[in-house]
């Protein structure tokens, strides 16, 4: 047990660090609000609260379309990464075949591999393929994913093979016992990784800037950038309010799946 | 119901040693049959094998007339109950018991009907729409089972269904595991650890040794006729005493006790054997006994079991043990007169390890159908 010094001065420094990490974005939301003269004057609170800001952002910008970009690239990458994951981890864990393991690390050694080592052959290809401004190009190269598979099979593992054996019995196919049994019984993982897999790709900003040179598949991280540099002097209050806009989706995601995230990253952790 | 017959089947795990050699035997239909052995023995194995669980290198399996060596274990028709049970975590008890039916296609009011009769019979009909992760360990036990039986399969298999409940309740497990066998007919191979499972339950039973089939038959004889030193440990419990010995002067010589006269014409011509007394077979010496067949024994431990008391003694380099009837209020380091006598005794070949002569003891009672 913690004496009452010891968890006062715990308590204070976890208010400190909290104040410190959360007020770039209470300045970013209270910047929001502003009109570019209280921000230059550096006021910590707007004078009055109107939504100015929030309509020019989606006057000057196509905001909305873009928001839809982003959803429906983020979106399919959770989807491929989800499927290609488990199918992969599947394998790894529950069919038995010559060289799995040395197969597996293999795949695994590529999380070694920064991914901006890797981006100019990536581009090439999209490039040979002809997915310039195409949601292929934003989505598929995303779609195996090394940690996902890695996350996966930890969790697979801890299924006991005599559930396999059972089902074996029972006549389920392989398939079947994949879908029936081994998606359901992982579903916090599948969670845990379908929420990383989200906001990693709705975050993502040097791949989509590469691969898309007009604004018809073009994300919004995107969008925003170009709100900052289309004027002489950049109205922050316009840019904070596409910061904020665009990070709603995000918190709503981590919000609701809070619970569920922390399962899943712990899970293996603590067995 | 439907016959298992296993033809000289063998199993290495991709490697020369054997695991399972040669084993040989038929099960008939409707037996509850055992198979019984110290842990890492093989038992698994052969069951895994009859369920197709795991491939057979060397032999034949025949499920009813059939050669199933090559079949999936789905075409076998059979069922089997795990030992950590195998229930699936996120279905519901309903769920998990016509799990099987589903995947076969049973029309959905066959599928409530035999559910609901299951459960009846097993008393999950309150726990139905509970997930596994709420039951105790009892109720996930008899789920388990319900999903075996509700198949209706003629060949159940269970690997050591009891060995996670307590005591008590394993004892229940045991009677109810065996009327259900018995109502439905089915034929049903077992494995175990245990002894006293495979003594209580068992039709037959198969007695395993390193992969290697020691004995099969009625778990009486076995008891009375162990065929060898092995087995005559394995079952019964305590485990039956044994120790080497040698055959002179129409006598048996062991270390620590006097000679015991041989009283008929089995050992002729035998000189070193291994002689083997179950420890309820050891009698009091009382004063009346002539002194030369009076062994005074130091005694190292005794338990009280209520009605019966295991007394463990020195005697020579080992210690043994003997099981009396009633209370007896022995101390450690006593000296306690006890009597072996020929009658009580097997004695087994030391070379080959086979039985040369089983106990005839007089009050060894068997009560026959008839008496009843
Ligand atoms: N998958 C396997 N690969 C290699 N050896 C195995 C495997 N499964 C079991 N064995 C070996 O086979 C022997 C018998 O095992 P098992 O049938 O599980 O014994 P039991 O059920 O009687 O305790 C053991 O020595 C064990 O180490
Ligand atoms: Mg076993």
């Amino acid at each position: 047990m913690m004496t009452r010094g010891k968890k006062w001065t715990f308590y204070i420094l976890l208010m400190i660090s909290a104040v410190v990490m959360f007020f770039p974005t209470f300045y970013a939301f209270m910047v929001s609000f502003m009109s570019s003269e209280e921000v230059m004057a550096g006021k910590l609170f707007p004078s009055e609260l109107t939504l100015r800001n929030y309509q020019d952002a989606f006057d000057k910008l196509p905001l909305l379309h873009y928001l839809m970009n982003s959803f429906i690239v983020s979106i399919s990458v959770t989807i491929g990464q989800l499927i290609v994951s488990s199918l992969a981890a599947y394998a790894f864990v529950f069919i038995q075949f010559k060289g799995r393991n040395a197969l597996f690390f293999l795949f695994i050694s590529t999380m070694m591999i920064p991914w901006e080592a890797t981006m100019i052959p990536n581009f090439m290809t999209i490039q040979q393929f002809g997915w310039i401004n195409r949601y292929f190009g934003l989505t598929i190269p995303f779609f195996a994913m090394a940690f996902g598979t890695f996350l996966l099979r930890q969790h697979f593992k801890t299924i006991p093979k005599e559930l396999q054996e059972a089902s074996q019995i029972a006549g389920l196919s392989r398939f079947q016992f994949f879908y029936k049994v081994v998606l359901p019984v992982s579903k916090t993982s599948l969670v845990t990784l379908g929420a990383y897999g989200f906001l990693t790709t709705w975050n993502m900003y040097l791949w989509p800037l590469l691969v898309t040179n007009n604004e018809s598949v073009r994300t919004v991280q995107i969008g925003l950038k170009q709100l900052q540099a289309e004027e002489i002097a950049t109205d922050w209050g316009v840019v904070m309010a596409g910061v904020i806009v665009v990070v709603i989706p995000t918190l709503v995601l981590l919000f609701a799946g809070q619970k569920q995230l922390q399962k899943g990253l712990t899970q293996g952790a603590i067995k | 119901m439907k016959k298992v017959e296993l033809r000289n089947v063998c199993k290495s795990y991709d490697g020369p040693p054997q695991v399972v050699t040669n084993v040989n035997v038929t099960i008939n239909p409707g037996e509850f049959f055992i198979l019984v052995g110290p842990s890492g023995c093989g038992k698994s194995t052969i069951l895994r094998m009859i369920a197709g669980l795991e491939s057979i290198t060397g032999g034949q399996l025949l499920i009813g007339d059939q050669v199933a060596n090559s079949l999936m274990p789905s075409e076998r028709n059979l069922s089997m109950v795990f030992q950590n049970y195998a229930l699936y975590p996120h279905l519901t008890v309903k769920d998990n018991i016509v799990f099987g039916l589903h995947v076969k296609k049973v029309p959905k009011e066959e599928r409530k009907r035999r559910c609901e009769e299951v459960a009846a019979m097993l008393g999950l009909s309150d726990y139905l729409n509970r997930k596994p992760r709420h039951l105790s360990g009892g109720q996930r036990q008899r789920v388990a089972l319900a999903r075996a039986i509700v198949n209706e399969s003629p060949v159940c298999l269970m690997d050591e269904p009891l060995s996670n409940l307590d005591a008590k309740l394993r004892a229940h497990m045991r009677a109810e595991i065996r009327q259900i066998q018995r109502k439905l007919g089915i034929t049903m191979i077992y494995v175990t650890h245990d002894q006293m499972e495979a003594m209580t339950m068992g039709d037959r039973i198969m007695v395993l040794n390193k992969g290697e089939v020691q004995q099969v038959g009625h778990p009486l004889d076995i008891y009375n006729h162990p065929a060898n030193p092995f087995v005559a440990t394995f079952i019964g419990s305590p485990p039956m005493n044994v120790v080497d010995a040698t055959v002179a002067h129409n006598q048996i010589h062991i270390e620590g006790i006097k000679p015991i006269d041989i009283m008929d014409s089995q050992l002729a011509n035998k000189e070193i054997i291994q002689v083997g007394i179950r420890p309820e077979h050891i009698s009091f010496a009382s004063k009346e006994i002539e002194d030369k067949r009076r062994n005074i024994v130091e005694v190292v431990n005794v338990e009280v079991l209520g009605n019966e008391t295991v007394i463990a003694f020195k005697l020579g380099a080992g210690e043994w043990m003997a099981k009396w009837s009633g209370q007896w209020r022995v101390q450690i380091g006593d000296r306690i007169p006890l009597e072996i006598s020929y009658d009580a005794i097997s004695v087994f070949d030391k070379e080959s390890n086979e039985l040369i002569k089983s106990p005839k003891v007089s009050d060894l009672h068997v009560f026959e159908h008839e008496v009843i």
